[in-house]
């Protein structure tokens, strides 16, 4: 399948030297959710800026749905809606005026059975005759998801669209980014919360220094990078750590009473049998095994941790 | 041509219009009638007329142009600039929509609001003067020339404004004294020859004098002249706007 989204040697240097993406390639497939991570200032922005036609790149080339950026603006535009990190809104508007002006700037007829739907869907309906002013933060985030929403975008990229806004927010959120990947929408997020992320994204891209460093499933890069951590909880306290157990890197508790034992899953051998041999030879008894996968967040530290 | 896309921006900016009625219809009708209590009255009164016309039929073209600098720069501008100043330009940078589209909606806005005010003051004169109209058709010409032109004027000094005091710079201390010295409360005859010289270099000048001439049939310059002024300016001016989105200029990064 052909990518909605295709990025070919993108680079941006912005006037002052500063450069914010360094031959960024990436392919977008239709209909996923893709999740960009990386720390402040990584290229996040810039990079979904410049798909929008926000930041010009300096070199590199864009495709939204096989149209050039550049060249074809106008067929690659009207497939994308775009929600900013940043709550801007028409202060003085009403909820459905502002929400209908995006529907007629992207140059789709009225469609007030839309523009209800959205405003519906996003619990606005209530509050099309307020003014944007009259809001609070949250809702007002969610009239930039209804104006994204009001021309019927195939791809949505949010940035940062968790930024605050409370939990139940978030939760209705995430709940209606799935209603619209399951409709054949296309969506990007850029986000902190690797909660969200690890909740919502079927891939993971992860940015830093303006370079992808990695693209992958969710759950493949997880497993591939993915360190388990073993506890190991003990009959009777361990003063010390035998010498011949140094080589497996233990951490003991405070208390003495658990042993701490990390390992890749991926490798060829995990140890965990000679560790629990070396043990037994030790004469150190075993009550009970506890054994957790890394989250997303671990597995961005280290990536980040090790390209920085 | 994506008319969707210009009904929308024309939509929205004429609306604010309307939500903010008081200070955008009342306000500038209210100034005008006081130029006309305190130069048609009370100064025209010792004034016996000029060129054959009553002074305070005379400067009705002049109020009315300056009504229609002001309102076009000030609506063009503020049109452009607020989307920078809360932020809600992306959207406008992000749709489907060219720059002559985008032009043609904050500018046909801005310009159908200020021609709107300018008749609505003419039609107030009738209630202080005696008016006519000797050349309807370029009457109407002159009024749509000018409003287009200096919204697109507006439309330039929106996007080059980084700030509210910039955006006021321009219509404060270039468009009024240029109304003023333009003559539009005087004929260039009235003024001393080395003025009248200064007066020529004034662009306002041949607008006022076009309009006034399609009022009373009377200019300081041939109409052809005033004519080609203000075309000129609008080919400046589009020129310009064209330069702004392809390279963009304070728009795009």
């Amino acid at each position: 399948m052909s990518p909605v989204i295709s990025i070919k040697n993108l680079s941006k240097t912005y006037e002052g030297g500063f450069k914010a993406l360094d031959d960024v390639s990436l392919d977008i497939r239709k209909g996923e959710i893709l999740a960009l991570l990386g720390p402040n200032g990584a290229g996040k922005t810039t990079l979904i800026s410049a798909i929008c036609g926000l930041v010009r790149p300096s070199s590199g080339s864009i495709t939204v749905g096989g149209h050039d950026i550049v060249e074809d603006y106008r067929a690659a535009r009207s497939l994308v809606g775009l929600v900013p990190q940043e709550i801007n809104i028409e202060p003085f508007e009403k909820v459905i005026a502002t929400t209908r002006f995006s529907r007629g700037l992207f140059g789709k007829p009225r469609n007030e059975a839309h523009i209800e739907r959205v405003l519906r869907s996003l619990s606005l309906w209530e509050k099309r005759n307020s003014k944007n002013m009259e809001l609070s933060g949250g809702m007002r985030r969610r009239v930039l998801i209804a104006k994204a929403l009001s021309h019927e975008p195939s791809v949505l990229f949010l940035d940062e669209p968790s930024a605050g806004v409370d939990v139940a927010l978030r939760r209705d959120m995430w709940q209606l980014v799935g209603e619209l990947r399951d409709a054949g929408v296309t969506i990007i997020l850029t986000t902190h919360y690797i909660e969200e992320a690890e909740e919502m994204a079927d891939r993971i891209a992860v940015i830093n220094h303006g370079k992808i460093l990695v693209v992958e499933d969710k759950a493949r890069l997880m497993a591939q990078m993915g360190q388990k951590h073993m506890t190991l909880e003990l009959v009777e306290a361990l003063d010390a750590l035998p010498d011949c157990l140094g080589q497996y890197g233990l951490n003991r508790s405070a208390d003495g009473m658990s042993l701490h034992f990390s390992y890749d899953t991926q490798a060829e051998r995990t140890g965990i049998t000679r560790l629990i041999a070396d043990l037994a030879a030790q004469g150190i008894s075993v009550r009970d095994i506890v054994t957790k996968q890394s989250s997303l967040e671990e597995v961005f530290l280290d990536l980040v941790g090790e390209e920085a | 041509m994506n008319f969707h896309s210009i009904r929308a921006i024309y939509v929205f900016e004429m609306a604010r219009t309307f939500r903010t009625i008081a200070q955008s219809i009342i306000s500038p009708v209210l100034s005008t009638v006081l130029y006309f209590i305190v130069f048609g009255t009370a100064i025209g009164s010792r004034i016996e007329d000029v060129n054959g016309v009553d002074y305070g039929a005379f400067i009705v073209p002049g109020l009315i142009m300056l009504t229609l600098l002001q309102q076009s720069v000030t609506n063009a501008s503020f049109g452009i600039y607020f989307p920078k100043f809360v932020g809600t330009i992306y959207e406008l940078l992000t749709a489907p929509i060219s720059f002559i589209e985008v032009t043609i909606g904050y500018v046909g806005a801005a310009a159908s609001k200020a021609v709107m005010i300018a008749l609505i003051i003419l039609a107030t004169s009738t209630f202080f003067v005696d008016v006519q109209i000797a050349h309807p058709f370029w009457m109407v010409a002159f009024l749509l020339l000018t409003a287009v032109s200096f919204s697109l004027l507006g439309f330039i000094i929106g996007i080059w404004a980084s700030n509210f005091e910039q955006l006021q710079l321009i219509p404060l201390l270039v468009i009024t004294p240029l109304v003023f010295l333009g003559g539009a409360f005087y004929s260039a005859d009235m003024l001393p020859p080395a003025w009248q010289v200064v007066m020529h270099l004034n662009p306002v000048f041949y607008l006022i004098s076009g309009f006034r001439w399609s009022f009373f049939g009377l200019a300081d310059v041939p109409v052809e002249v005033s004519l080609m002024a203000v075309s000129a300016f609008l080919v400046v001016c589009i020129s310009f706007i064209w330069w702004i989105f392809k390279s963009g200029w304070k728009l795009r990064s």
